[in-house]
């Protein structure tokens, strides 16, 4: 089975994130810049699939020259190879041109499964998925946190907020994890040595046939009017409890869906 | 400064300590439980086959590799970091050096993977760095082609967890012009009359396993002799050379952990109206500790990049030994003090680091004895 698994570097949720003030992207210079999250989810279970099934990893990156870092973080967990769509014109691409470029990049990969984090820990958009499906016409099978392959048959149960949903298809499809999903694994020090001889092919909007002005801020259909900095979080709520302080804290947390 | 490869294991190992060893740690160390969980992890990451070559399913790394993993681990926790330090360059190592090769193909395969421990008995309870001392004996029975196994060893590491499977037992074979001739014999667990005594009550390193071995009567083959009769001596010396440095790696780790906690602390923790990080007395303590954890780096990086490359490293061994574990229980009492009530409270990491920081300068040949090497290299 051909499985490719898309990685995207996101500054470290974990640390102080901004956005720049000349254009509102992403300032990556302040960031530490790491692999999504979910994106090792999404590695994860590309390389229990391949264990299982046989078969070959590739990751497939698009993002500026330092996301060369991520891609060989990715490789050492145990991935084939990567293909990194790098090109200075698509800086402040839209997730619609996003999706053109993947899937032009994923058309010459032919892959039977592809696997990808549900959301980012930037945009959290978690269109990117279904975006893909669309045009590779291949089944969205999004939001999985757990993953059946059974020959050309792919089963998820799909996370939903009540519950979960099962959902099947036939390959070629696009899953989309959440770290329910499984544990992924730590890089050993071959995977780190190893990572280093694996091939990344680099390809530019040129190889992919994509003209420079369908992408960027030019191509773009969506724009970042104006953004602010999250207000500092507020005081809690507060319960006394006058004899219905238990019934409170319930309808609490049923409106914030913990029970 | 690491090389490419080496920043990365530093960091994959930063994470695993932070993410998994972190949060249960604590638990662990106030039960006095051994982290099974955490080690089958460290195991799959392979860890404990940093140094050793793919052929025994080992990561085709080198000396320097392992203690940079064992340096981000002391940085979170000090138990986890001593049973891997134990584990491969105690345990793994002498088989991997002096074994034959079906010693090397009975016990490497599961000890590189980490799938098993096996640890080293030289210390006994009246002897530890003075060989001449050495009580437990070992007598060949030449009528089973036997060693028949008398005496007792005292804080052996990794001995007496489920998966222990031999321990390398320093032994007195005979006496030559009146000097002691001491072997290593390997004694599998399990095996009659070697009884493994209940775990000490240790004032650190509370998550690593530590007991009392006695032996009565054990037999175990003639093969069982690992490398040459006689050798046990030079033998344990190199194993303790290499192992001074992972030491040394260890306390920089801890060293380095205390620089860290004393950090956050200082940035958050307000006294007089202030963060007390603003205050000179704390930022010349925290600008002294970073100073001497990385005098301690450098230290233990020259030793074993001179081990990796072929080259005498013995005295920059006990130099990194000596110097990393002295500012180890510096870092840990300024980091403490810092840390000011908190400090004195188990829960807080730089409690830990407190109490595993004073055997540093005991185990694997006390500061006296890192003196006396480097004296003695010195031509002393």
């Amino acid at each position: 089975m051909k499985i490719v698994v898309l990685v995207k570097q996101v500054p470290d949720s974990g640390a102080e994130r901004n956005l720049r003030s000349d254009d509102s992207t992403v300032d990556r210079d302040s960031a530490n810049n790491v692999i999504n999250e979910m994106d090792e989810y999404a590695i994860e279970e590309a390389l229990k699939l391949r264990e299982a099934h046989g078969g070959e990893v590739t990751i497939l990156t698009m993002g500026p020259e330092r996301a060369a870092e991520s891609i060989r973080k990715a490789l050492s967990m145990g991935p084939d190879k990567a293909v990194h769509v790098l090109d200075d014109a698509l800086h402040g691409s839209c997730a619609l041109a996003t999706s053109k470029v993947l899937a032009a990049a994923l058309k010459t990969l032919e892959p039977d499964l592809v696997i990808a984090g549900a959301e980012s820990t930037d945009a959290r958009g978690q269109v990117l998925p279904h975006m893909l499906a669309e045009r590779l016409g291949a089944a969205a099978l999004t939001g999985a946190r757990k993953l059946t392959v059974d020959g050309a048959t792919l089963t998820i149960e799909r996370q939903t907020e009540e519950g979960y949903e099962v959902v099947t298809a036939s390959t070629p499809a696009v899953v989309s994890v959440w770290d329910t999903i499984n544990e992924p694994r730590y890089p050993s020090f071959k995977g780190i040595m190893e990572a280093k001889k694996k091939p990344v092919q680099t390809l530019s909007l040129g190889d992919l046939g994509i003209d420079a002005g369908e992408v960027g801020f030019g191509g773009a259909s969506t724009a970042v009017v104006e953004h602010a900095r999250r207000p500092p979080r507020q005081g809690g709520t507060r319960v006394n409890d006058d004899g219905e302080g238990g019934v409170k804290l319930v309808e609490f947390l049923v409106s914030e869906k913990f029970v | 400064m690491l090389n490419e490869e080496q920043e990365a294991l530093r960091q994959t190992v930063a994470e695993f300590a932070h993410e998994v060893v972190a949060p249960v740690i604590a638990e662990h160390y106030e039960k006095h439980t051994f982290p099974y969980d955490i080690i089958r992890q460290m195991s799959k990451m392979g860890l404990f086959g940093l140094p050793f070559p793919e052929q025994y399913g080992g990561m085709g790394g080198d000396y320097f590799a392992l203690c940079v993993a064992i340096e981000e681990l002391a940085r979170v926790d000090s138990s986890v970091a001593i049973t891997l330090e134990a584990a491969v360059s105690l345990g793994a190592m002498p088989i991997y050096r002096f074994g034959t090769e079906e010693q090397k193909a009975t016990w490497l395969p599961q000890l590189v993977t980490g799938e098993a421990l096996a640890a080293f008995g030289l210390t006994e309870p009246g002897f530890g760095s003075d060989a001449g001392g050495a009580q437990t004996r070992a007598v060949l029975d030449k009528a089973s082609n036997e060693w028949v196994i008398n005496g007792s060893k005292a804080f052996i590491t990794n001995s007496g967890t489920d998966v222990t499977v031999v321990v390398a037992v320093a032994a007195v074979t005979g006496e030559t012009d009146g000097r002691k001739e001491i072997s290593i014999i390997l004694v599998p667990s399990g095996t009659p009359g070697f009884h493994v005594q209940p775990g000490y009550s240790k004032v650190g390193w509370c998550a690593s396993d530590t007991h009392e071995l006695t032996f009565d009567d054990v037999r175990v083959p003639a093969a069982n002799l690992l490398g040459n009769r006689g050798r046990g001596f030079a033998q344990f010396l190199q194993t303790l050379d290499e192992g001074r440095i992972a030491i040394a790696a260890l306390a920089t780790g801890l060293a380095q952990g205390c620089v860290d906690e004393s950090l956050r602390y200082a940035k958050q923790r307000h006294a007089f109206g202030q963060p007390i990080g603003n205050f000179q007395a704390i930022q010349f303590k925290i600008a002294d500790m970073e100073v001497r954890t990385h005098t301690a780096r450098l230290a233990w990086h020259d030793a074993a990049a001179r081990l990796v490359r072929g080259a005498d490293f013995k005295r920059q061994a006990a130099i990194a030994k000596l110097h990393a574990s002295e500012i180890a229980v510096t870092n840990a009492r300024e980091a403490t003090q810092i840390h000011g009530g908190y400090g004195f409270m188990n829960e807080f990491p730089v409690a830990r680091f407190w109490r595993d920081s004073k055997i540093l300068e005991i185990g694997e040949g006390t500061s006296e004895v890192q003196r006396m090497v480097i004296a003695r290299d010195l031509g002393l």
